[in-house]
């Protein structure tokens, strides 16, 4: 993608005059940069949160019969609140809010976002959204029904309390600002692409940016319908999932999961869409096949729709759901399998600089690789049967999750970091956190594989004696990660206290998009006169 | 991935991980998770067995298909790194490995495809059981009902952990475990009477929710008497993780005199249910019922 603009480096000058205030520049904010910084801050807290609570569950599984959780409910409340605030309120945020709304105009050589003001109510929405998931937390005897909601444990009966109204409130309001975010991302990517961009002439990350806010055009409003009975139910006297009533719990699962399958794809695709980036760049060589990754997403994004019930293998539904949900998931590792290998033909016979974001590059490749070939194996019902809600299976999307997207975040932030602050990273703190987060995430979810094959079911704070030796393996792990994280500050804050001034390419002749050609930091105002892509 | 090395002697093993005296059985066959395991349980039933076998297949290839790519990678890294590899080349595209890395990987997936969709048939098969029983989940206790044999319906609470004799097991063991038949095929009728469980038999291959108002079928065959344990596996409040199932198979006739003594015992053992209308704060409630 060669490309040339025509840019005024004085521009930012023009702008220095009318600087807002902080309430205004932050509270009130339209700018498309002003807004992603404010989703990363937000992840980046939201990440110490939900983080913190992980930390917590792992002291308390590094020993069988352990007591510092107090009880189930408390520990059911901690589950779910660490796995929807991972979920809504740092990968999703980090990604699309934080990474797409600072770089999808730039990369396409727009001004700003199609409407800055919705982008501004999308944050604030997902503010609102945490807030309430918190309160779900701490209020009461805090929701304790898993991140997947499943009714009966969700009404009024059996979950009594205002604590899962609030938790099922913040999944509206994260799902608004998702829906308003996916509409603007539309808007802007359809229409306000500059002259000479055409649709097969987009960055990678804006196709993954692309897709995956169709998905959530898609996928929200479901989860959004099934959310809403659930409230109706536990507050209006509804029965759409009382079996007492003439509603049915499964019904639930299957509205649920029709968002849910979709939503571990709008984590995943934007996360190819920077891996993409970040290995071209460091490789020195344009992408391979780049008509393979464009349709392998929008395969993938397609697929991801038609494959739900393969998260309800043991619910009960028929031998003929069982046979086609398997066979309809299995043929979503083909195009999975096509972005493995057009990465690695884009590093093959490359000039290969391994810096940070380029280690976070290869080691997502690697992992994610892993969690795919688990994800093989949870796909074949009648294996499932064996491995369904244990370990195993945490193993699984931990190794797509926190091994896989959670370094793309990180692999983006090292890329960017400098475009986005004007200021690097120290190189050798960043291979640090690099190394730490690898050797810590892999000693945490590695043996649950383990544990999952010999049979320990999730969401036990306490567990049979047998289990005590990889669950304190697994822990230890935990601790790593955790002290890798405060490498991870320590870079922040090296970023932050930086003099250093950066080119407008620091990373030379490997990165050739839009954002490349601006000045770090990226000015107020991107680009002042219509860029022209030929 | 099969380290069959790991299943010297079950239940030498386990006695000697738990200093266990000796078992309620008179052979002391016990299938519980062992220490460092690494692998499926021993297989307790030809479900299982069928499990373990494909499990080990698909792990393979899943492991080939891992290594594959990391050789890859590992080459790339060597090779292409930039001290090694001045001068980037140029190439974008290749139709030839394109096709290849599309067909490839299709052809694995119907060698998958094909013994899974199998078992999943097999699995499927409860038809023409010897026994039926209903399994009912609470919160959070079983309750086991003997569709064959009249009045037979009885809880199974687990043992809390102050409560512990020798020879049980922490966090598995029950009070009254489902007592069935060996070598004989067992219906299960899989449901709830309020929350969502899990019936989850890991050494048997079995599971299937406890859906309220839905009744899920599933079977067993228990190849050798002993004793074999699951757990509730899906969340279902503050005491999930306190609701184990503890499965005993005695030789039939054993069986019958079981049947016979049980009947008289559990006469008035039929469920004390907790009442679901008024509902005691939940700390409480989970107390009360351990
Ligand atoms: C080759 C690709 C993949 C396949 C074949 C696959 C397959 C599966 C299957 C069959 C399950 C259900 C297992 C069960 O409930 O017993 C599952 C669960 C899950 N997968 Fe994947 N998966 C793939 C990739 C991913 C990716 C990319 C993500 C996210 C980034 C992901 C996240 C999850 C999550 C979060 C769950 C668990 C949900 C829960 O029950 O809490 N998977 N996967
Ligand atoms: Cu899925
Ligand atoms: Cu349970």
């Amino acid at each position: 993608m060669s490309s040339t603009v025509i840019h005024d480096h004085g521009a930012h000058d023009s702008h220095a005059a009318h600087q807002p205030s902080f309430a205004r520049r932050w509270l009130m904010s339209t700018n498309h940069k002003d807004i992603g910084t404010l989703y990363i801050t937000a992840a980046v807290v939201a990440g110490i949160v939900g983080g913190g609570l992980s930390m917590l569950m792992r002291a308390q599984l590094m020993y069988p019969n352990n007591t510092i959780v107090s009880n189930g409910q408390e520990w059911n409340a901690i589950v779910t609140a660490h796995g929807l605030i991972m979920i809504f309120w740092l990968v999703m945020p980090a990604l699309i809010g934080g990474f797409g709304n600072w770089f999808v105009p730039m990369m396409i050589g727009a001004p700003d976002m199609a409407f800055p003001r919705l982008n501004n109510m999308s944050f604030w929405f997902l503010v609102m959204g945490f807030i309430f998931v918190i309160l779900g937390l701490v209020v009461g005897q805090g929701s304790g029904v898993g991140w997947t909601l499943y009714p009966p444990l969700t009404d009024s009966t059996y979950s009594p309390g205002v604590s899962t109204d609030f938790t099922l409130f913040s999944l509206h309001l994260a799902g608004i600002s998702s829906l308003l975010g996916a509409i603007n991302f539309i808007a802007t990517i359809l229409n306000m692409r500059a002259p000479g961009m055409t649709m097969h002439k987009m960055p990678l990350f804006v196709w993954a940016i692309l897709v995956t806010a169709f998905l959530l055009l898609l996928a929200i409003p479901v989860l959004a319908g099934a959310v809403t009975m659930l409230i109706m139910d536990r507050n209006f006297g509804t029965s759409f999932f009382e079996p007492g009533g003439g509603g049915d719990p499964v019904l639930f699962q299957h509205l649920f999961w029709f968002f849910g399958h979709p939503e571990v794809y709008i984590m995943i695709l934007p996360a190819f869409g920077i891996i993409s980036h970040v290995v071209s760049t460091f490789s020195k060589k344009p992408i391979f096949g780049y008509f393979g990754m464009v349709y392998a997403m929008v395969a993938i994004g397609f697929l991801g729709f038609i494959v739900w019930a393969h998260h309800m293998f043991v619910s009960g539904i028929s031998v003929d759901s069982r046979i086609y949900f398997e066979v309809a998931t299995l043929v979503i590792a083909v195009p999975t399998g096509v972005k493995v290998f057009s990465w690695i033909a884009t590093m093959w016979g490359g000039s290969i600089e391994f810096k940070t974001p380029m280690l976070f590059a290869v080691g997502f490749i690697f992992l994610f690789v892993v969690g795919g070939a688990t994800g093989i194996v949870l796909a074949n019902a009648g294996l499932d049967q064996e491995l369904h809600n244990d370990y195993f299976l945490i193993a699984h999307f931990h190794y797509v999750l926190s091994l896989g997207a959670v370094f793309a975040i990180f692999a983006g932030f090292y890329y960017w970091i400098g475009k986005m602050s004007g200021h690097q990273y120290p190189e050798f703190w960043g291979k640090l956190h690099f190394w730490t987060t690898f050797v810590g995430v892999n000693l945490t979810f590695f043996p649950m594989h383990f544990l999952g094959l010999a049979g320990m079911p999730r969401r036990y704070p306490d567990y049979p004696d047998a289990f005590a030796g990889w669950n304190y393996v697994s822990s230890m792990g935990a601790f790593l990660s955790g002290i890798s994280t405060l490498v991870f500050f320590y870079v922040m804050y090296r970023v932050f206290t930086s003099k250093v001034v950066l080119a407008d390419n620091y990373w030379g002749e490997g990165a050739t998009t839009l954002e490349w050609v601006v000045p770090s930091p990226a000015p107020h105002h991107t680009f002042e006169d219509v860029p022209v892509i030929r | 991935m099969r380290f069959s090395g790991w299943r010297v002697s079950l239940g030498a093993l386990v006695l000697l991980a738990f200093g266990m005296p000796h078992l309620a059985f008179a052979d002391g066959y016990v299938i519980a998770p062992k220490p460092w395991e690494m692998w499926l349980p021993q297989p307790g039933s030809p479900m299982e067995a069928r499990i373990d076998h494909f499990m080990a297949f698909v792990l393979w290839i899943m492991a080939g298909v891992v290594g594959f790519v990391a050789l890859l990678l590992a080459y790339v890294i060597v090779r292409f790194n930039a001290k090694r590899n001045k001068v980037p080349s140029t190439v974008t595209h290749n139709v030839v490995v394109e096709v290849l890395w599309t067909v490839i990987p299709a052809v694995i997936l119907l060698v998958v495809a094909w013994p899974s969709i199998n078992l999943i048939r097999y699995e499927a098969d409860y038809q023409k059981p010897y026994m039926i029983v209903k399994v009912t989940g609470h919160q959070w206790y079983w309750e086991y009902d003997y569709k064959s044999v009249k009045g037979l319906d009885f809880t199974s609470y687990m043992i809390p952990d102050d409560k512990l004799q020798p020879g049980q097991i922490r966090r598995l063991s029950v009070d009254h475990p489902m007592v069935v038949p060996a070598g004989e095929k067992i219906e299960f009728e899989i449901t709830s009477a309020d929350v969502l469980h899990g019936f989850y038999l890991p050494s048997l291959g079995v599971q299937r929710y406890a859906i309220p108002g839905q009744i899920v079928h599933s079977w067993t065959l228990l190849t050798k008497p002993g004793t074999y344990y699951g757990e509730c596996n899906q969340i279902c409040g503050i005491n999930h993780d306190a609701m184990p199932i503890e499965i005993q198979a005695l030789p039939m006739d054993q069986y019958q005199a079981w049947v016979k003594k049980a009947q008289a015992e559990y006469a008035d053992n039929t469920p004390n249910r907790t009442p679901a209308v008024v509902r005691p704060a939940l700390v409480q409630l989970a107390q009360a019922t351990r």
